[in-house]
């Protein structure tokens, strides 16, 4: 059995036949399309490290069956920088030491950014971390990642307010 | 994961077709059935893909003031919906209290009614297990059971559901639609889902092919939505099933209750609708005494069903603290954390 679905990836239109309905988007962006940003963690929907952005809202790519997403806008950490010009979220990461070994570290972000266009924390640091729960860090990055959450959110409403 | 066939119908004609093969399985947000997939918890031979079928993603007012949620509407969806948290508060702190924000995108009504019990024993295969081959037997009697069911639970199975979408649904009422090979029917929430009993591998009233489509809330729900809260008690404060949760809806009839609605949540393996513990309050004034009468009476056929015993006295007073809460009035927006028991407004009991 041969499956045919049609993604746009990260602004790129992609065509792909899957020879397997077993796929999910984690292993389609991995294995298939050389987009390795999204990790493999827990592969169960219990760590984060799998998020990716799809139509916009952030999910988990590991519990996501592909053939059921044909037609869907995928973003995913590799699409978020403006060619050298680090999406605001990655520079706050940055400044902050919202990490440390990196693995969760694309969830983290695409996760900050789906819950930026979800636009339910404000500045509240308790709405933010309830908000980031279904995001590990092994590390410990907690409170970094938190601050960057608050710096992104306000970098990105001053340019916002500058156009 | 097993292989099996996809297929993925356009209408729910075609979709309860499908759906009556041995061996098949709706897939809507996939978020437990993948799940139970990738452990060979289950496997089905065939995937019915249903999560694009059109006209089931709609909230809507009907005519005589019942609200009807489609089946295929996301979690986060309902609870950010403003109309339907201001008519259900309780239903939409629920919800922000269930998961993650990013399983909440995904998961939907109808999946929420189906999800299985966490039951450890069920989601290990090398253990023995009723519910996932009925027979075998229940490594769960004599194992890791502080977490297990304290009510309607059997000498073949303890597993609780654990849903918290459902605790509220169960005490405001809901009804469940349904289509299906005979046709479509309504379902009462409190028989959708059944006790274990001999059988506890049948855990919904659903018969095979039928698929839910929608759950319905009478007008007269939203009376409670002035005094309505979700209380639950869990291993860490965010993202976690619950140990036990509860929710209260009151309606007054000036200082003394004119209708309480009671449920408890992972105390049984279905949402557990405490009509006793309403006809206590009902009349009487929102003091803590009859708050703990009412909580003795919701948990007066409880008992432990191993080393449990803590749950009961642990659900009576999540009862009591769910009350409390609600006599106090539903805030204004839905708490940091939702459902928390450590997230208590000013002037609420906390011990007595």
């Amino acid at each position: 059995m041969t499956l045919s679905i049609s993604l746009t990836v990260n602004g790129l239109a992609r065509s792909i036949t899957l020879d397997d309905p077993r796929v999910t988007l984690l292993d389609l962006l991995r294995e298939r399309l050389d987009l390795t940003g999204a990790k493999k963690g827990c592969d169960r929907g219990q760590c984060g490290a799998c998020t990716i952005l799809v139509n916009g809202r952030r999910i988990n790519a590991c519990l996501a069956l592909a053939l059921s997403y044909d037609g869907a806008d995928i973003l995913t950490i590799e699409g978020v920088a403006q060619g050298d010009e680090l999406h605001p979220v990655q520079s706050a990461f940055i400044d902050h030491d919202a990490l440390q070994c990196g693995f969760c570290t694309p969830g983290q972000i695409m996760s900050v950014i789906g819950l930026l266009r979800e636009a339910q924390t404000g500045n509240d640091p308790e709405r933010i971390r309830e908000a980031m729960s279904g995001n590990l860090c092994r590390c410990g990055a907690y409170i970094g990642i938190t601050e960057a959450v608050l710096d992104a959110q306000n970098r990105m409403a001053d340019a916002e307010g500058h156009r | 994961m097993n292989h099996f066939e996809y297929a993925k119908p356009t209408t729910i004609a075609e979709a309860i077709k499908l759906g009556q093969a041995s061996g098949a399985a709706f897939l809507a947000g996939g978020t437990n059935l993948l799940d139970l997939m990738k452990g060979g918890v289950t496997h089905p031979g065939s995937l019915i893909d249903i999560a694009h079928l059109p006209g089931l993603d709609i909230i809507e007012t009907l005519g005589d003031g019942s609200v009807r949620i489609g089946a295929l509407v996301r979690n986060a969806d309902l609870a950010h919906d403003p109309d339907f948290a201001k008519k259900f508060p309780a239903i939409a702190e629920a919800l922000l209290s269930g998961a993650s924000a990013q399983l909440r995108n995904v998961a939907t009504v109808g999946g929420n009614l189906l999800q299985r019990t966490r039951c450890a024993y069920f989601y290990d295969l090398a253990s023995a297990c009723n519910k996932r081959a009925p027979g075998a037997g229940c490594d769960a009697r004599g194992g890791e059971n502080r977490g297990h069911a304290v009510l309607g639970w059997s000498e073949a199975c303890i597993a609780t559901n654990p849903s918290d979408f459902c605790v509220p649904l169960a005490a405001l009422d809901a009804v469940v639609e349904i289509d299906g090979p005979a046709g479509r029917r309504d379902i009462p929430f409190e028989q959708f889902h059944q006790l274990p009993g001999t059988t506890p591998e049948r855990e919904t009233a659903l018969a095979p092919g039928e698929l839910i489509i929608a759950v319905r809330l009478p007008a007269t729900a939203a009376e409670f939505a002035a005094h309505a809260r979700y209380v639950k008690l869990r291993e860490r404060t965010s993202y976690a099933f619950a140990v036990v949760s509860a929710v209260a809806a009151l309606r007054f009839d000036g200082p003394t209750i004119g209708e309480a609605r009671l449920a408890l949540g992972s105390v049984a393996a279905k949402p557990w609708r405490a009509h006793a513990a309403e006809a206590v309050l009902v009349g009487g004034k929102p003091s803590a005494d009859n708050f703990r009468r009412a909580a003795e009476a919701a948990l007066a056929d409880a008992k432990p069903s191993g080393a449990n015993e803590a749950k009961i006295e642990l659900a009576r007073r999540i009862l009591v603290r769910a009350c409390t809460l609600a006599a106090l009035g539903t805030p204004e927006r839905i708490p940091a954390l939702p459902a928390s028991p450590f997230a208590t407004p000013a002037g609420a009991i906390i011990h007595d």
